[in-house]
């Protein structure tokens, strides 16, 4: 398991050597630093916590300062905005301060990508769970864009839960499984990936090994 | 687009596509894949738009197929595609998008040629 943290930069479009073309997402991708080490033993599960995108002391709060100033955090680690964890089976392979450079990915690989789906706000259903709304004519008023009937009568007489209404859409983390890595930069910190990958430009992504490869 | 912009503007032209305008009739050499084996296919059609943007500049040739049905095909100038394209007339015309060609046929469709 591996992971790297990146910001969404946007999307273009790539040609390969034979002229096709491919959709890509552009991710400008670390440096991360190994910012702290869980094991079983201590923590009870093992994962790495990375550190994304350097940032001025007053931004932080003497407890983030403390954390990434501690006794046996190499002097090299500066002060860092982001921290996000991943899980990993094992903790061996990583140290304390350890620099995570975009070139751990290779293209060709297999990625998952985790971000924040954009707000969409208050949505009726049609928008958010593809309710195909009322009939436009044959005497309809006000039933264009209605959710239809809820559930049955008198049985059950109630409500299942869950049951798909309007409400609060996107804003949710999501994660696109199985991305192809297409260009890695290291120099640049830039990743390129096939396909769409969640939120808006700018947006702070989790980029890990595929976990579905098949 | 802030680093963006580095991508975009790393990606080479086809040396092999001149300079286009829109109302030029031009000749564009493609390669087709069938399965294994390769061939050119020639298109040849008035040049009806031509988008700037970087690696994504394209342009779309329009040509009146058989039975009268007008076809149009995008290139990239970006793309290794492209054999050749041979430029065969210069038109004058008033404006970069020549979609007004679309509703016409035949006559009506003509483009007064400009003399370089």
């Amino acid at each position: 398991m591996k992971g790297i943290l990146g910001r969404k930069v946007g999307m273009t479009q790539l040609l390969t050597e034979k002229g096709e073309v491919v959709p890509v997402t552009v991710i400008e991708a670390g440096p991360c630093y190994v910012t702290q080490i869980k094991t079983v033993e201590s923590d009870g599960y093992a994962a790495i916590q990375l550190g994304f995108e350097q940032t001025r002391q007053r931004r932080l709060t003497k407890g983030q300062i403390g954390h990434l100033k501690r006794r046996g955090m190499p002097r090299e680690v500066p002060l860092l905005r982001v921290l996000r964890e991943v899980r990993l089976r094992n903790v061996e392979d990583y140290h304390l301060g350890q620099k995570i450079m975009a070139d751990i990915f290779n293209t060709h690989e297999r990625v998952d990508v985790q971000g924040i789906s954009k707000g969409r706000g208050f949505q009726g259903g049609v928008k958010r769970y593809g309710f195909r709304g009322g009939p436009r004519t044959h005497g309809q008023s006000d039933r264009l864009r209605a959710p239809g009937a809820s559930s049955s009568g008198t049985t059950p007489g109630r409500l299942y839960k869950g049951k798909r209404m309007a409400g609060h859409m996107g804003n949710v983390p999501v994660t696109i499984a199985n991305l192809r890595v297409v260009l890695v930069d290291p120099e640049r910190n830039l990743l390129a990936v096939r396909g769409a990958v969640p939120g808006p430009r700018g947006g702070l992504l989790l980029i890990t090994e595929a976990r579905k490869q098949g | 687009m802030h680093n963006l912009m580095l991508l975009l503007h790393n990606a080479e032209q086809n040396p092999n596509i001149p300079t286009l305008e829109p109302g030029d009739t031009v000749r564009v050499h493609t390669l087709i894949v069938e399965g294994e084996k390769e061939r050119v296919q020639v298109f040849q059609g008035v040049v009806i738009r031509v988008r700037r943007g970087g690696a994504n500049s394209s342009f779309t040739v329009r040509r009146i197929a058989s039975h009268g049905i007008g076809v149009e095909r995008t290139f990239l100038f970006a793309s290794p595609r492209v054999e050749k394209v041979e430029v065969l007339r210069h038109a004058k015309v008033r404006r970069a998008r020549l979609y007004y060609l679309r509703g016409r046929t035949g006559k009506a469709a003509r483009l007064r040629e400009r003399q370089a």
